[in-house]
């Protein structure tokens, strides 16, 4: 509870700051708070990744795009009316739709009884492996892994596109 | 940056521990949390902690850019090629069974060998990012 009131606050921060140096610090922070919500929901291999991912290297490649552009954000062109009035009905859409969940930690749900279980209980004889979540990842579910490594790999490869020096052609 | 002194030894303090974190990481992941996504971050912010204190230049000579520019694809083809491996020796595609019989060894070895692809590609990735930002200004 206190974790979530610290990142609603520090998404005030991010709203209230002009200055994009201080936005991407607070990102960094909302991070870490996160990661310390997925620490305390047991989720210790995504609170890992949102760590090192999202309060690590993205904050640096966020600093090294804020080193290219300016330091302050320019005052809004349009009205604000209109994005404000798309946000609110999102978020309470968002809201809405969470009152169809199952109650918190409760047992007879459909995520608990598809194959979720089958996992736990085969894991350890099926591969030997003691981390359920590395086995899911690696082996029930490699194609999807294999996905993942070439979505990383064509955003690599787009990054390069755009912003590799290239030679200037001499006539 | 030449004044920096904290910074630099800090940085050469800290860098053995973060590459050998990483590498923990990596090899642990089958017992407690981890894998190969978290390590190549971990390997990757380790580079850019280096090139930040000590400059493009010096970073360049220890960590070539085309080092990483290539480990983006390799990754991606030590990942294909094992699933390869089974299609030609008559498993599914990516069934590590293919790869060794000896009870669950082919499963172990198999998600040793896919997580090594994602490292080299994650933080080949990441790296190049990095430095392509840098090249930049």
């Amino acid at each position: 509870m206190i974790l979530l009131t610290l990142m609603a606050i520090v998404v005030i921060g991010i709203i209230r700051f002009k200055n994009l140096f201080n936005v991407i610090i607070l990102g960094s922070i909302y991070s870490f708070l996160m990661a310390s919500i997925l620490l305390v929901l047991d989720a210790v291999d995504v609170a890992l990744t949102e760590a090192s991912v999202g309060a690590g290297i993205s904050t640096v490649l966020m600093l090294s795009a804020l080193y290219l552009t300016k330091r302050n954000e320019n005052p809004p062109i349009h009205n604000q009316i209109w994005p404000l009035l798309i946000a609110l009905i999102t978020g309470a859409l968002l809201v809405f739709g969470t009152y169809g969940m199952p109650d918190f930690g409760i047992i007879n749900t459909p995520i608990h009884n598809h194959v979720g279980g089958e996992y736990i209980a085969r894991s350890i004889s099926d591969t030997g492996i003691q981390n359920v979540v590395t086995s899911v990842l690696a082996s029930y579910r490699g194609f999807d892994t294999l996905g993942e490594v070439t979505v990383i790999f064509t955003a690599a490869i787009g990054i390069i596109a755009i912003l590799k020096k290239t030679k200037k052609k001499v006539k | 940056m030449r004044l920096d002194v904290i910074l630099r030894i800090a940085t050469k303090i800290f860098l053995p521990f973060i590459f050998m974190f990483a590498i923990y990481v990596q090899l642990h992941g089958d017992f407690g949390p981890g894998g190969g996504f978290q390590a190549g971050v971990i390997l990757a912010a380790g580079v850019i902690l280096y090139t930040i204190t000590f400059g493009e230049r010096k970073a360049k000579e220890y960590f070539p850019e085309k080092l990483f520019e290539i480990m983006i694809p390799v990754g991606v083809l030590v990942f294909i090629l094992t699933g390869v491996y089974s299609l030609i020796h008559g498993y599914n595609f990516l069934d590590y069974e293919a790869i060794s019989h000896h009870g669950t060894h082919g499963q172990h070895l198999g998600v040793l060998i896919v997580e090594m692809g994602v490292l080299i590609t994650v933080s080949g990735s990441m790296v190049t990012i990095f430095y392509n930002f840098i090249n930049r200004d």
